[in-house]
């Protein structure tokens, strides 16, 4: 069929076709797959040997830059400035590693992030698996959490005090990350239920909310409670760089995630509420029982994908100056024998962005394969 | 009606009454907690400060001339202005971008389709502030020196003080070139609405798309011609330890443009495969059926259709770029909310330089909503 072109096909149906068609041209033999995938047309063949001949030029140097020029483990800079522009300087990122991933935590107590970051991230996970959807959940997080507290703060059963400001780097991107979620869930569905109410006044509150948060920047509400939260409390009480920032953080979350809820309740059939009525469920019934369970559902792959812009979101906390995981890497550029490594510095940085979001984009991904094919299953 | 508690009209007003009731106190209460504040710290509230001297000097001004002489309100237009250019310049080129490499992830090659997948795959999972630094060091740590500048293609240079290129000089008759353009895409938009119209009423439809390109390209032409063809071209050159002449990008609007550009053609690109996609393959029979030829079935078919789902995310992109052009303030390009940064740190201000950085860009983001809306009321299916 490839190959074949059929009279007065415009050149986007050609498009569209091909790519439904692409997965059937895995059972053909190597010779055909080429032909029907690489060399089908003048053109087609034309574009492979171009990209070709680009690979071909680039990806070698890259290779030789990234990995076997590449300085790995050096204990000053000097034998990355020898090295400086034909290879590439992990060593930097192998010297920082302590700093970047901690931050100016005491250095002989870095053991105390490693474990609640990995706790964190543990949790994270359990709670991605469906068969783990069940009530003790909320016991587990709850407890993770405190261990996670007590191993940050420390103060009891023998482990030294370690004020929050002096916390950094991955645990504090992954704390931001869970507490502004934890927090803006619940307020998001609070703003997308009064959203969809019909009382006025809480709508316009609700909408006026929303709206105002998401027409403007983040940096903004950073800059926002950076500044201006100190002069919203009475003179003589104070809240510290990393609460203010979470507050910023969480209502930025709640607006962009009630939007996100609001879609997944506008997605539940009219004869739902209906029909809840008629049994004489009460508001708050209807809504727990039957509209949520429901709307939350339809809104689990899109949430995931706005905690993933969510995720990416923390790192401007580097901006008002909070030592998350970029700023941390930022921090350690400046010492005077590692400046000059940036390029190296920042592809470490989207490896790590990269690998978290990558996986939470995948998992959505699978996760909303899985609830369509369990929908369909449930109308058979 | 009974005025009980299982009246629901009676408690739907109490709960709203409650609700407005405690939004008030609580902003009353922060206001008036922010007045004593100020008060105690002896900050003046309002906008005088305004006409005050800004007395600090800013890297890049689009469009108009400024020096630490002038007033803040000065220093804040400058910053717009610089939050305009960079917004619209990665607007176009993000479009222009990412819609290539959306139609290259539906290429029936396979290595193509692939690269494309890839580059949009890598680039949505990574923050664009990291991206935006890695841009910005690339630039300032990796590209030599002006004395040793690449050259890509003639002229055009790039350094570690920014990327240089030639522009044609100056010339008297750009400007009234400029004018006729714009005459022309005047002209070229009422002729559209009376095509439509006699199309409607007489149904023969003249060569639009002929026609539009003549009233736009021709005018500017013959403006070219009459003004003496100028064809001077004024290229950069090294003088001392940087560039003159030619016009350049600096190292902080280079990587910021480029950044957003890159970050923001990759959700592009996902927008246009998805409305691509979306338009069923029977669309074409039928247009074909009834005997449309390939352009326009193409034009009156399937790019309306394809239009109808890709328009609304797309503009919601543009608003994105546009926000997303705030992160200027970490490489230390002059935008907006740069510029109020700095306004900020030197009058106290706090209030007002955030209340003008929300206000401007609510201005922008409420403008972008309100043409979505109008637009999707005009491109809504009307079923009859």
């Amino acid at each position: 069929m490839t190959g074949i072109r059929k009279w007065g096909q415009p050149p986007i149906l050609q498009i569209s076709a091909s790519f439904r068609r692409q997965r059937g041209n895995w059972g053909l033999t190597p010779f055909s797959w080429l032909r029907a995938n690489l060399f089908s047309s003048w053109l087609n063949a034309l574009t492979t040997l171009l990209l070709g001949y680009l690979l071909w030029r680039m990806v070698p140097p890259l290779i030789d830059w990234a990995f076997l020029d590449a300085v790995w483990t050096a204990p000053d800079s000097k034998a990355c400035r020898a090295a400086s522009g034909k290879g590439a300087c992990w060593a930097f990122v192998a010297e920082k590693h302590r700093f970047i991933l901690f931050g100016t935590y005491p250095y002989e107590q870095h053991w105390r992030p490693a474990l609640a970051s990995l706790l964190l991230i543990a949790l994270w996970a359990v709670s991605a698996l469906r068969v783990c959807w069940k009530w003790w959940l909320i016991p587990a997080w709850t407890a993770g959490l405190a261990v996670i507290g007590i191993l940050m703060w420390g103060g009891i059963f023998g482990l030294a005090y370690v004020e929050n400001e002096r916390w950094g780097g991955l645990i504090l991107t992954l704390l931001l990350t869970t507490f502004g979620i934890a927090f803006a869930f619940p307020l998001s569905i609070v703003l997308a239920l009064a959203r969809r109410s019909r009382m006025p006044v809480l709508q316009g509150l609700a909408v006026g909310f929303i709206e105002l948060v998401r027409g403007v920047p983040l940096i903004s509400l950073l800059f926002m409670a950076s500044v201006m939260l100190p002069l919203f409390l009475p003179s003589g009480v104070s809240i510290d760089k990393l609460l203010r920032a979470q507050i910023a953080l969480i209502l930025f979350a709640a607006a962009y995630l009630a939007e996100v809820v609001r879609g997944g309740l506008q997605a539940i059939p009219a004869g739902q509420y209906e029909a809840a009525d008629a049994l004489g469920l009460s508001y708050w019934k209807k809504t727990l029982l039957v509209i949520l369970p429901q709307a939350l559902r339809i809104a689990i792959p899109p949430l995931v994908n706005s905690f993933i812009a969510f995720f990416k979101d923390t790192s401007l906390v580097l901006i008002i100056g909070l030592f998350d995981l970029l700023s941390t890497i930022k921090v350690a550029l400046t010492e005077p024998a590692w400046t000059g490594f940036g390029v190296e510095a920042y592809l470490f940085a989207s490896i790590v962005y990269f690998v978290f979001c990558h996986a939470m984009s995948r998992y959505s991904q699978n996760l909303e394969r899985e609830l369509a094919r369990a929908e369909e299953g449930r109308r058979r | 009606m009974k005025a009980s508690v299982g009246n629901p009209r009676l408690r739907a007003l109490v709960y709203q009454a409650a609700a407005l009731a405690v939004a008030l106190i609580v902003a009353g209460y922060l206001v008036s907690n922010t007045l004593a504040n100020l008060a105690e710290r002896s900050i003046a509230t309002g906008f005088g400060f305004l006409g005050r001297e800004a007395g600090f000097s800013i890297g890049e001004t689009t469009f108009m001339s400024y020096s630490a002489a002038d007033t803040y309100l000065k220093a804040l237009a400058v910053g717009v202005a610089n939050t305009f250019r960079v917004a619209l310049i990665g607007i176009v080129a993000a479009t222009v971008l990412g819609t290539l490499i959306g139609l290259a992830r539906l290429s029936r090659n396979w290595l193509l389709a692939k690269l494309a997948g890839g580059y949009v795959e890598f680039i949505r999972n990574v923050p664009l502030l990291v991206q935006l630094f890695f841009w910005y060091v690339l630039i300032t740590e990796n590209l030599p020196l002006p004395r040793a500048a690449l050259e890509p293609l003639p002229g055009v240079y790039l350094t570690n003080r920014g990327i240089f290129f030639p522009v044609p000089a100056a010339h008297p008759a750009h400007v009234w070139m400029f004018a006729a353009l714009i005459a022309g895409i005047v002209a070229a938009f009422l002729f559209t609405r009376w095509a439509a119209r006699r199309r409607a009423l007489a149904g023969s439809r003249p060569p639009v798309l002929e026609i539009v390109l003549a009233l736009v390209l021709v005018p500017p032409a013959l403006v070219y011609l009459a003004g003496g063809t100028p064809t001077e071209i004024d290229f950069p050159r090294l003088s001392g330890f940087n560039f003159a002449g030619g016009t350049a990008f600096t190292p902080e609007f280079a990587a910021l443009a480029g950044g957003l550009v890159v970050y923001t053609a990759a959700f592009i690109a996902e927008i246009v495969r998805a409305g691509i996609l979306a338009i069923p393959y029977g669309q074409f029979e039928a247009a074909y059926a009834l005997g449309l030829r390939r352009r326009l079935a193409m034009r009156l078919v399937v790019l309306p259709q394809a239009l109808r789902v890709i328009v609304p995310p797309l503009t919601s992109q543009y608003l994105n770029l546009t926000k997303n052009s705030s992160l200027a303030v970490a490489i230390g390009y002059p935008d907006l909310v740069s510029i109020a940064n700095t306004t900020m740190n030197q009058t106290g201000q706090a209030v007002e330089g955030i209340a003008i950085i929300m206000a401007v860009y609510l201005a922008i983001s409420l403008s972008i909503s309100a043409f979505m809306n109008w637009y999707n009321a005009r491109m809504a299916l009307k079923e009859r």
